[in-house]
């Protein structure tokens, strides 16, 4: 019998504790796809956050630290400067690198950590039961916002990838998002850039990669991928914001 | 007066808009964050009138709140386990300034590994930052909780926790009763603090002071802690007096007379404990039960008092001080009774650390065991 598709070998046969319909899955697949070609499984440590992604050590078959909620670049921080030849990546959702561990995540850009960040928006707190978080878009109802995130009270969304690539150390910040089969493909593209740019040793890569949140957004995942289509990305536009390559 | 049957994080929740708190900030977390929905919720809705700021983290909720009470705001924040670590030096600063703070920590193991069910090791971990802290033990006595924190708080001028048992406690629905707006005004009138950060008022917060300066603030904080149990209790009856309830002083006692063993504990393992005194009476045993109300400051005078000639303590501690025999409640009870009691026996275990089931059959083997011991 001739074997005609498998799953990435980075991948674990573990089932996932993700929603219906949440693109957490694809997004591991792309992250796994990525360490099978590049050949780096064996030598990769991944960072799990405080989020839906917390037991990702379950999923991928590298190892994997946990760190505290938001201190994921810090943490990959100490394994990449102890052990520049492993290949260090941290997983991180918007409640974990834009709230509480925005900090680490500018200094770990600035610092110019050689490290890869796929950074995983869906605009709201996934695992405590959808509230605002600070990428929740301006109006978008969330437990905490029942009339909508109020931007007089509750400011406005950070754009994280634009931040980011006002800093020299970053090398890469790069949007995507997963939305579509088209859409899935650049997200692939860009994962596999982030990694290799840390194999080349040129500085801080991230990708932010819109997902969707089906459950807490109250929509089937297929109106959840429109609404991720028709509010987020208009918000957060998609593309390269800084490539340290094309810019030399 | 209106009767309620829902969660322990709904009872809070209402008591925080009963009372008429200006200022809310938070950070969600496991298994507190429905207290801060519901609030959020309330505030959205009209029925309550305050200010909700979503933060990034649980350092700023607090640091916020912290600057809120300080400009004389009534204020509240929730949190639970690596949260309320995240706010270990703003507990220092917020009990140092003197702020009638009021938060709801919901109790849940700490990392690593990661839990997300209770025990009280996040609370106990805090017990020297110089807040209050109540343990309560149903919805009814988390209402009451609430409310009587902000009257203890905005006397003593010191920061109060209600600890609670996350999932046990926060998320069981249980019938409670509400208290009319009149009698919570009588109880607790409008925040009047004897000194807030204005430019009328003067005066700076939170200064560098060399230790002449600095050395009497700290045996003032030291000193009326230790006094708040007293007030505490005063204030109970005083809230028992208008509402008929009362959940205990320092303690809540189960079935002390003629007792000889007390089990120790507190939280929602002090109800548990309640059955489980019920089937040692059943054997024979004369076992009581003790629920400690008050875990800081911890009532050493009023412990030393309760125990009657001969009594065996049987302590259940929900948490571990590291390499010590028990917990923080063994080793605070027996500081509490050197050199006051040297004649009793006290003995103690940890159980139920990250959610550990508890019921009372374990209570009473693990009594039984210890009884074995006390022999």
């Amino acid at each position: 019998m001739q074997i005609v598709f498998e799953k990435p070998k980075a991948l674990s046969d573990t089932p996932t504790h993700y929603c219906p319909g949440c693109t957490h899955g694809i997004i591991h697949r792309l992250v796994a796809e990525v360490l099978d070609e590049l050949d780096i499984t064996g030598e990769t440590i991944g960072i799990a956050p405080v989020g839906c992604a917390v037991i990702h050590f379950n999923y991928f078959e590298c190892d994997v630290a946990q760190a505290a909620h938001g201190r994921a670049p810090a943490v990959a921080t100490g394994l990449k400067r102890v052990n520049p030849d492993n290949i260090v990546f941290s997983y991180q959702g918007d409640g974990d690198l834009a709230a509480i561990g925005t900090n680490e995540t500018i200094h770990a850009a600035a610092r110019g950590e050689n490290i890869t960040v796929i950074f995983v928006n869906n605009a709201i707190y996934g695992m405590t039961g959808g509230q605002m978080a600070p990428t929740t878009l301006p109006g978008q109802i969330t437990q905490t916002s029942p009339y909508g995130r109020d931007t007089k009270t509750a400011g406005f969304p950070l754009r994280m990838c634009e931040l980011l690539a006002t800093l020299d150390g970053t090398a890469y910040a790069e949007r995507v998002a997963v939305d579509s089969v088209k859409n899935v493909l650049k997200a692939k593209k860009a994962i596999k850039k982030a990694f290799q740019y840390q194999i080349d040793g040129k500085g801080f890569s991230i990708v932010e990669i819109l997902s969707s949140c089906p459950t807490n957004w109250g929509l089937e995942p297929v109106k959840a991928l429109e609404w991720l289509r028709q509010n987020m990305i208009p918000y957060y536009p998609l593309g390269v914001f800084k490539d340290k390559e094309v810019s030399r | 007066m209106t009767k309620v049957f829902d969660s322990g994080n709904v009872a809070c929740a209402l008591a925080v808009k009963d009372v008429g708190v200006d200022f809310v900030a938070a950070y969600p977390i496991t298994p507190q964050t429905s207290v801060v929905e519901k609030i959020a919720s309330y505030i959205a809705e009209g029925e309550m009138d305050a200010k909700y700021l979503p933060v990034e983290s649980e350092h700023s909720a607090l640091s916020a709140v912290a600057a809120a009470s300080a400009v004389g705001a009534r204020v509240f924040t929730a949190t639970s386990s690596q949260g309320l670590l995240y706010m270990h030096e703003i507990l220092h600063y917020a009990a140092g300034g003197r702020l009638p703070i009021v938060m709801a920590n919901v109790n849940r193991a700490i990392n690593m590994p990661w839990c997300l069910y209770v025990d009280h090791q996040d609370a106990v971990s805090q017990r020297d930052t110089g807040w209050i802290q109540l343990f309560a033990a149903s919805n009814q006595e988390i209402y009451d909780s609430v409310i009587l924190a902000y009257k203890v708080a905005e006397e003593v001028q010191i920061p109060v926790m209600v600890n609670y048992d996350g999932f046990l406690v926060s998320h069981s629905s249980m019938p409670f009763e509400t208290l009319e707006q009149d009698k919570i005004r009588e109880f607790l009138p409008a925040l009047n603090p004897p000194w807030r950060l204005h430019p009328q008022w003067g005066g700076t917060f939170g200064n560098v002071t060399p230790s002449e300066e600095y050395v009497p603030y700290r045996y003032a904080l030291t000193e009326d802690i230790k006094k708040a149990g007293d007030v505490i209790v005063r204030c109970s009856k005083e809230y028992e007096r208008l509402t008929g309830r009362w959940h205990g002083g320092h303690f809540e006692t189960y079935r002390p007379e003629g007792a000889e063993y007390f089990l120790f504990s507190m939280g929602s393992m002090g109800k548990e404990m309640e059955i489980a005194v019920d089937l040692l009476r059943e054997q024979g045993i004369a076992a009581a039960g003790l629920r400690l109300r008050i875990f800081s400051p911890f009532p050493e005078e009023e412990l030393a008092a309760l125990l009657p000639t001969g009594a065996k303590l049987l302590v259940f501690d929900r948490n571990l001080v590291y390499g010590s025999a028990g917990g923080a409640l063994l080793q605070l009870a027996k500081a509490a009774l050197f050199n006051r009691r040297d004649s009793l026996q006290v003995i103690g275990i940890s159980l139920g650390l990250g959610g550990e089931d508890l019921p009372a059959s374990v209570l009473v083997a693990k009594a039984r065991e210890m009884m074995e011991v006390c022999k």
